[in-house]
């Protein structure tokens, strides 16, 4: 199974660059994704910074640029990941393990296409 | 009725639930897809046992059939091709048996109870799931219930279905490191079943007293599977030892009686001892509040209840899990031990917390000890306060008698 690893938090809870909490947060998303890696269960991933821009075609065919939503209090998406691996069980105990489970939320969504055979 | 509708009927009622987890299993957890070919199964069944008798063996034939149409069903997707070369290879080593052998069955319901328990799956869900998977009602059935319409009971159930093929739950019984954690939802669902049943209003106190009586069967199925896990016994001796009070929780006129003022000659002795034999083994909130169930039943009137033991329960109850539900019962117990002033100091401690201000049993249950006590006037404010909170009628009247009497 592919599941795309949804992370959210809100800005505000953001940890400051530099800072040793900072530091710390970082050796374990690399620990984390070294272990996804090494088990072959990792497809990708990133962070995502947060300015976003947004285009919608009208009906006439016009594409409309604008700035994209951003808004500091509510829950926004800032990190994803693909896995693949055996079943919701696993998956739902790697999001356990990301820092985003204490401070954000993570939503595990399944890859369409990728049910079991 | 004649003899393949009988056999037809019986097999529904006492074999769908085990041909569903066996062909489960053999799909890899596809929930949706065996649902619907057991479905198909039936009607099949129903055409074949009437033209040709009722099989010698109807789970095995039942099984065999809802497995053939599984394949079908794959192949007339539009998906089967990836399905197929794999499925087509296992199809041809398919024996009229498939599996059917009783160890596997058990294996088979557990691993069905787990998948439909999933802390994935919303708590209604996970009720109507277990309900329609495990202990085999009818959608018809489990609407009632749940005071629920047919179309809309189907939906729910389709959409648990499709989410446990499509999001991947494991159909399993879960490893060592989930299983306490697993487990002990498993038994919230059937917790909650019962509740379900046992909480019913007047009106629809008929239907949903069933509710009650499928949570015991299925903590008694929980029981046979996992005999070593004291918490499932424990969950099983609370029902039955509760469940035992069931026929006089309700006085002629059909209006819910406390407790203390209930008819004790018409708790059935049968249940209680049932009950009061599970309980041994590791302590957990189940099996505490078993033994707390099981004190109640030892106890000739509410007065002479043994107060000292029931108060030390709900200390290590609340140690464990506390909860507003579990302060308030050893407020209460406390009270009758010690004298009303120990119990009402317990209340005073918690009363300050805001999300206990609308608790309407804390506040019954002050008043009752405040009367104990003798301050009349505060008593009388504090029924006033639980009265005002009541949430029906029922709770309201039976509070407006305690207050007058």
């Amino acid at each position: 199974m592919q599941y795309m690893l949804q992370m959210t938090y809100r800005p505000e809870d953001n940890t400051e660059e530099g800072t040793p909490e900072y530091e710390a947060e970082m050796r374990r998303w690399n620990a984390l994704n070294e272990e996804l890696k090494a088990a072959g269960h990792y497809i990708g991933a990133s962070g995502l910074t947060l300015d976003a821009t947004t285009v919608r075609k009208t009906a006439d065919g016009d594409v409309t640029v604008t700035d994209g939503p951003y808004a500091e209090t509510k829950e926004v998406l800032f990190s994803f990941y693909l896995l693949d691996v055996p079943d919701l069980d696993a998956a739902i105990a790697v999001a356990a393990k990301t820092p985003a489970s204490e401070y954000g939320s993570v939503d595990i969504r399944p890859l369409v296409g990728f049910e079991p055979a | 009725m004649s003899a393949a509708a009988g056999a037809l009927e019986r097999a529904y009622r006492h074999e769908r639930a085990a041909v569903l987890a066996t062909v489960t299993r053999r799909l890899d957890g596809d929930l949706a897809l065996a649902e619907d070919a057991v479905q198909d199964a039936f009607v099949a069944a129903a055409v074949d046992w009437d033209r040709r008798g009722a099989p010698e063996r109807p789970g095995a034939w039942l099984t065999t059939t809802a497995w053939r149409k599984a394949l079908d069903r794959l192949r007339h997707e539009r998906v089967a091709a990836a399905h197929a070369p794999e499925l087509a290879g296992r199809e041809g080593t398919v024996s009229y048996d498939l599996d059917y052998d009783a160890s596997s069955l058990d294996d088979d319901q557990l691993r069905m109870l787990f998948t439909c328990c999933h802390p994935a799956l919303s708590a209604e869900a996970r009720m109507a799931l277990t309900l329609r998977s495990v202990a085999g009602l009818t959608v018809p059935e489990i609407a009632r219930a749940f005071l629920s319409t047919e179309s809309a009971m189907e939906r729910r159930l389709g959409r648990a279905r499709r989410k446990v093929t499509t999001a991947g739950i494991p159909f399993r019984t879960p490893p060592d490191d989930l299983l306490p954690e697993r487990l002990a939802g498993v038994l919230r669902v059937v917790y909650l079943i019962y509740t379900e049943g046992h909480s019913a209003t007047r009106g629809a106190a008929a239907l949903r007293g069933d509710l009650c009586e499928e949570a015991i069967r299925l903590a008694r199925l929980l029981v046979r599977l996992m005999p070593d896990e004291s918490e499932v016994r424990g969950l099983l001796a609370l029902l039955l030892l509760t469940d035992a009070r069931r026929a006089a929780r309700v006085d002629a006129a059909g209006a819910l009686v406390a407790l203390p003022e209930q008819d004790r000659t018409r708790w059935d002795a049968g249940r209680i001892e049932e009950g009061r034999g599970l309980i041994r083994g590791k302590p957990g909130p189940y099996l505490i509040q078993a033994a707390i169930a099981a004190l109640h039943s030892e106890a000739p009137t509410w007065e002479a209840t043994d107060w000292p033991q029931i108060a030390a329960l709900y200390a290590e109850l609340e140690r464990r899990d506390a909860s507003p539900v579990v302060t308030v019962n050893r407020a209460v117990a406390v009270g009758f031990a010690e004298g009303p002033a120990a119990g009402l100091a317990i209340l005073d401690a918690v009363a300050g917390d805001e999300r206990l201000a609308r608790y309407q049993p804390l506040h019954a249950a002050r008043a009752e000890l405040l009367r104990t006590a003798g301050d009349v006037d505060a008593a009388d404010a504090a029924y006033a306060r639980a009265i005002a909170l009541a949430g029906n009628a029922a709770e309201r009247e039976a509070l407006e008698r305690r207050r007058a009497g």
